[in-house]
């Protein structure tokens, strides 16, 4: 089974987010970079896939600095990685379409990627490439039951504790969803091994976006009541409103 | 303009972005129409209730319908637009809708924003949606395009009136089979507790930071008679059955207590506990969106807070 693995390097958005001085970006600075945690996902399913079935997983990365979450990849199990140097900021169609470009002369049985990016959340870019390679393809995956040589069943989350189960046939395209596995942590060894494998570069040129961030800022909210104090203060006033509304 | 909404439904019920959508149709369609699209295997009933609040209801029946397909919704729409070009095609943020709607898209060679809260057509076509999980809003402009489709975040447009207009069968078929195939629903696990059930909820997000604090959580629950519940974080990493989690695709929860540890409060878990009576969250990022939906907010750390309230509630219990 060869399989792709479509991997982001992408901010946490745990990390200090704030709006550049453009008004239409985010501030780089205090950003904390890693592996999209979807896509975390999605390497480990391909790399236990790969252990079950034998073949080989070939990660992809777009973005100039996206190295370290190939290695990252790597160092997991990944056999190989292709890097795609583009600079810009790349909309979700012209991902997929540079995605498309680079893997154009790859033999895969499978494309796997996480749902979503943990920046921007679109939600795109695995279908997107799914609709131009004209793939079956299924999202939001949380289970894997059974594969082989021509054909997957999965499980998808729906709504309200609900997944539905579906059959696709091989090759096609999953995003799965966060939780379908317990992604292993990078071993000293692996680390090591990942520095001969290779990380091949495909310069591919992107189209032009049919998107413009106009504007980029805070979201306004209510703001809940703040209760403030050390933390035994804090404590009393808490019992103090739970006592009022008879919780206490 | 043009505005299509292609509803959903499933296992016999209509879900309300269908209506929704159908608002922000009709809001901004200026002199053009609002269209729902309904497909399925018997759609009848569903197309009477849109066709309420759309000018016009597309009726797409067959048997290979009868559980949602993307390859089909998409085939079929595909044959609809060839003689009804829209302006707008508007889908349902959800597990389905985002999931067929980049496919759709870029078959038209349409431009798509996912998630979108706010439509601007004053001036083109101009709209908000937000990224790094609620932390920053975005406005986006699409650029010249014919057509466009957007994907509509749940409970955003819930005002609006009815238009009470006319029902249409498409008397389209779908023109293949599809790749994909569906197989079956897998109903929810059941667990001993049933956290909708329950007054009080202490629920732990990823500020809990391990397992073995949620014995922490444990504890205050048990003091103020409630039950201990998660956001998806803990329930990814096993610390809580699935059954525990609070959010769109885990349980929809109104306590009279909601106290949010740790939880910064994405979109998909806000759905599923804004309606608590009360509720209260600790978190130490000030900027954590879940302080946007609590009554009452705590910037600071849980493991500092947390046993201060408990002892306290030991003592208040003798």
């Amino acid at each position: 089974m060869n399989i792709i693995v479509l991997a982001k390097h992408a901010p946490d958005p745990e990390s200090e987010i704030n709006v550049a001085s453009d008004g239409k970006s985010v501030d780089e600075r205090g950003l904390v970079f890693d592996i999209n945690d979807w896509d975390r996902y999605a390497i480990e399913e391909a790399i236990r896939i790969k252990e079950e079935k034998g073949g080989e997983v070939v990660v992809v990365g777009v973005g100039s600095k996206c190295e370290d979450t190939l290695r990252k990849c790597l160092a997991m199990g990944a056999d190989r990685a292709i890097k795609i140097p583009v600079d810009t900021s790349l909309d979700a169609y012209q991902t997929a379409e540079v995605i498309k470009e680079a893997i154009k002369d790859e033999k895969f049985d499978l494309i796997l990627a996480g749902m979503m990016s943990q920046d921007l959340n679109n939600a795109q870019v695995g279908v997107l490439l799914a609709a131009m390679l004209d793939l079956p393809f299924a999202t939001a995956v949380s289970a894997i039951s059974s594969i082989d040589d021509n054909s997957l069943t999965v499980a998808r989350e729906l709504e309200g504790g609900y997944n539905e189960e579906v059959t696709l046939p091989i090759p096609c395209l999953i995003t799965v969803q966060s939780g379908i596995n317990e992604p292993r942590y990078v071993s000293i060894m692996g680390i090591k091994r990942a520095k001969t494998k290779e990380m091949k570069e495909v310069d591919v040129k992107p189209t032009i976006s049919t998107l413009e961030v106009e504007k980029m800022y805070l979201p306004p909210v209510k703001k809940a009541e703040l209760i403030e104090g050390d933390p035994s203060e804090i404590a009393e006033k808490l019992i103090e409103i739970l006592k009022d509304r008879g919780l206490v | 303009m043009k505005v299509f909404v292609v509803a959903e439904h499933r296992m016999n019920e209509l879900n309300p972005i269908s209506i929704e959508m159908l608002n922000l149709a009709n809001a901004i369609k200026g002199d053009g129409t609002s269209e729902a699209i309904v497909i399925g295997k018997d759609v009848g009933a569903f197309a009477e209730e849109l066709s309420k609040y759309a000018d016009v209801v597309w009726k797409i029946e067959d048997d290979s319908l009868e559980n949602y397909n993307p390859e089909l919704y998409v085939d079929v729409l595909l044959q609809l637009f060839a003689n009804n070009k829209p302006d707008v095609v508007l889908i349902g943020n959800t597990s389905c809708g985002s999931e067929f709607a980049p496919y759709l898209a870029a078959k038209m060679s349409a431009p798509i924003v996912t998630d979108v809260v706010a439509v601007d057509t004053s001036d083109g076509i101009k709209v908000s949606r937000y990224i790094f999980q609620g932390k920053l809003m975005t406005d986006l402009k699409l650029k010249d395009a014919e057509t466009c489709v957007l994907t509509i975040r749940q409970g955003v447009f819930k005002e609006g009136s009815e238009v009470n207009g006319e029902i249409k069968d498409s008397g389209i078929k779908p023109s293949k089979e599809p790749a994909r195939k569906f197989v079956r629903y897998i109903e929810p696990e059941v667990g001993e507790v049933d956290i909708s059930q329950a007054d009080v909820i202490v629920a732990v997000g990823r500020g809990i930071e391990d397992e073995s604090n949620i014995e922490l959580a444990e504890e205050l629950a048990e003091l103020l008679g409630g039950v201990v519940a998660g956001s998806r974080p803990v329930i990814d990493n096993g610390w809580l059955p699935k059954d525990r989690q609070v959010g769109i695709s885990g349980k929809i929860v109104k306590p009279k207590l909601y106290l949010a540890l740790g939880i910064s409060g994405a979109f998909q878990h806000v759905m599923g506990m804004k309606d608590s009576e009360l509720i209260i969250a600790i978190n130490k990022d000030p900027e954590a969106p879940i302080f946007g939906v609590a009554h009452y907010g705590i910037v600071g750390d849980i493991f500092e807070i947390v046993p201060e309230l408990v002892e306290k509630l030991h003592e208040i219990k003798g």
